[in-house]
């Protein structure tokens, strides 16, 4: 028999068929067609949050700033930083909206987000097939509407107000845009479940059917406890994506940070030289908070990398 | 409890000692086009210790897993303790209280300690009291000599430890009868006698064993009976003494000779 004892390994591409089309270097080549696989076995994107990003838009806030203020020949109360100082207390918490709005949005929309997803996700792989095929056309419909457009039906369609007898509930527009932005966070997360159920070996299923267990006990003591691990890292992405995209309500009128920076902005006579400062002070506070999710994201993953 | 289901309680009922506890008439069974099983009979009687050899591919995986309604069987008749297994209205959580089933992949619960694992099944599908459960987990532990390894999780054991916590785990449920699915084939050559000494005992205390193997020393001394399938069906079988030195058809000579 032959070996290959004291002879190198045949070169891909020279000596045996060659592993991707791409006329580059080799090592280049395979990794590229890794990371193609990868992406295309995990079915969305990853947020990759890097340092170099907050310090570039730190970098950019004071050129924009600094620029501004040197072209500025307003009094001394009135130059950008000094108006971004007087408003930022509106632009992120006063009252309850700004940033703090767009944080309570994702929280809550992140939570029937989850409880609906894990629902669906269930669904998707019932025994029944009118179950897994409405879930399944649900999901796959939500997953890939654009959030936008899911945004303005929900919150044109959605009553205002709701009479229950004698009393009136007034639905405030942020709880509509909650309920629009939970939609599409349903629909991936219940790709996630669907996908971290499929992915627990057969061998656990028949075991636990050979211990005469149903297939509820099945899924709840022996399936879905091994499956929760697996499923937060694409569950703490998904946060993070969705809290970047709660900006997408203040098209509505919502008074998030977005909305409200806009109106500061006209408050101040629309003085283009605030656009900068303003619009990238809110890019800033977005990365301080979704950084940190973002690299716990990352280390987790590999933390519960299953090594087969 | 309708109709089908009081027939076959009496069917149940009316099984009695001196009949096989485990009857196989002309079982089929395809995958599609492949034929994987085109008439298997035979009956096992209690308290005997079968093994069913074979190269691969000969259905024999696929034969114990009818037995306990893992595959649905095409056509043919497999009655256990008179329940007929193949039958639409079988209530296949009673037929797995009584057959225990331990695969060669183990499949352990990995979330749950070894103890855990064993007492999972008896507290929750059995209903059984926790306390009384725990003091048995622990004795079976003992009878597998695993003592120590109570608290540790399936990822810290050995192959041979995880397989013999497997079998502790379905002997937990008392099952009349033991199915063992190549359960040594996935260990090395030190672990597969710790595995099969566990066997032994458990096959010496009277417990009914359909063993699926390929170790030709555990069935020269521990079978009953040994059947030899080959495509789909059963060549020859016979006691061990006759079938290891007399074996008539071609086919078993065949394969006797490449692994003896």
């Amino acid at each position: 028999m032959k070996t290959f004892v004291n002879k190198r390994p045949p070169i891909p591409g020279i000596a045996t068929g060659s592993t991707t089309d791409l006329p580059v270097l080799l090592p280049t080549a395979g990794r590229l067609a890794q990371r193609a696989r990868r992406d295309r076995l995990e079915g969305t994107w990853r947020l990759e949050l890097k340092l170099w990003h907050g310090v570039l838009l730190v970098i950019l806030f004071l050129l924009f700033a600094g620029i501004a203020e040197a072209q500025s020949q307003a009094e001394p109360d009135k130059g950008p930083l000094a108006t971004l100082f007087r408003w930022i207390p509106v632009l992120l918490w006063k009252n309850g909206n700004g940033f703090v709005l767009n944080l309570t949005i994702s929280f809550f929309a992140m939570a029937i987000g989850t409880v609906a997803g894990m629902a669906l996700g269930l669904a998707q792989v019932s025994l029944l097939a009118p179950v897994r095929t409405g879930s399944w056309f649900t999901t796959q419909f939500f997953r890939n509407s654009p959030w936008l457009v899911l945004l303005f039906c929900i919150m044109l369609l959605f009553p205002f107000e709701i009479e229950l007898g004698s009393t009136v509930f007034k639905i405030p527009d942020w709880t509509k845009a909650t309920i629009g932005f939970s939609l599409p966070v349903m629909a991936n997360l219940s790709e996630i479940v669907r996908g971290a159920v499929q992915s627990i070996p057969t061998g656990q299923w028949e075991s636990a059917e050979s211990l005469a267990f149903t297939r509820r006990q099945t899924m709840w003591m022996i399936i879905l406890p091994q499956c929760f691990k697996r499923m937060i890292p694409p569950w703490m992405n998904w946060y993070a994506i969705l809290t970047m995209a709660t900006p997408l309500c203040s098209i509505m009128g919502v008074e998030e940070s977005v909305r409200l920076a806009q109106d500061a902005m006209t408050a101040e006579d629309s003085r283009t030289e605030l656009l900068g400062p303003f619009y990238v002070f809110l890019l800033i506070v977005f990365f301080i908070y979704c950084y940190p999710i973002a690299r716990l994201t990352i280390a987790l993953e590999k933390k519960y990398t299953v090594n087969i | 409890m309708n109709q089908q289901s009081v027939a076959t309680e009496a069917n149940a009922v009316a099984w009695t000692e001196d009949q096989p506890m485990v009857s196989l008439k002309d079982v089929h069974k395809s995958f599609g086009e492949l034929k994987v099983l085109t008439g298997i009979s035979f009956d096992v009687m209690k308290k005997e210790v079968i093994c069913i050899i074979g190269p691969s591919g000969s259905g024999k995986s696929t034969l114990i897993r009818c037995i306990n309604a893992l595959n649905p069987v095409d056509k043919g008749s497999i009655k256990v303790e008179g329940r007929e297994v193949n039958d639409s209205k079988l209530d296949k959580l009673e037929l797995r209280k009584k057959v225990g089933m331990v695969f060669q992949q183990y499949n352990l619960f990995p979330h749950k300690t070894a103890l855990e694992n064993i007492m999972m099944a008896p507290i929750h599908v059995l209903k059984q009291d926790k306390a009384a459960v725990e003091e048995r987990a622990i004795k079976l532990i003992k009878k597998v000599r695993l003592e120590g390894k109570e608290n540790s999780y399936p990822g810290e054991l050995s192959g041979g430890q995880q397989q013999r916590v497997a079998i502790a785990r379905s002997l937990a449920m008392n099952p009349d009868i033991m199915l063992f699915d190549e359960v040594t084939s996935a260990l090395d050559p030190e672990t597969v006698k710790e595995v099969l000494f566990t066997i032994q005992e458990l096959a010496e205390d009277g417990m009914t064993c359909m063993l699926v193997t390929h170790e030709m020393g555990f069935a020269r001394e521990l079978a009953d009976h040994i059947y030899f399938t080959d495509r789909g069906v059963i060549v020859e079988h016979g006691p061990p003494a006759t079938f290891f030195k007399e074996a008539k058809d071609p086919r078993t000579k065949e394969f006797l000779s490449q692994i003896l």
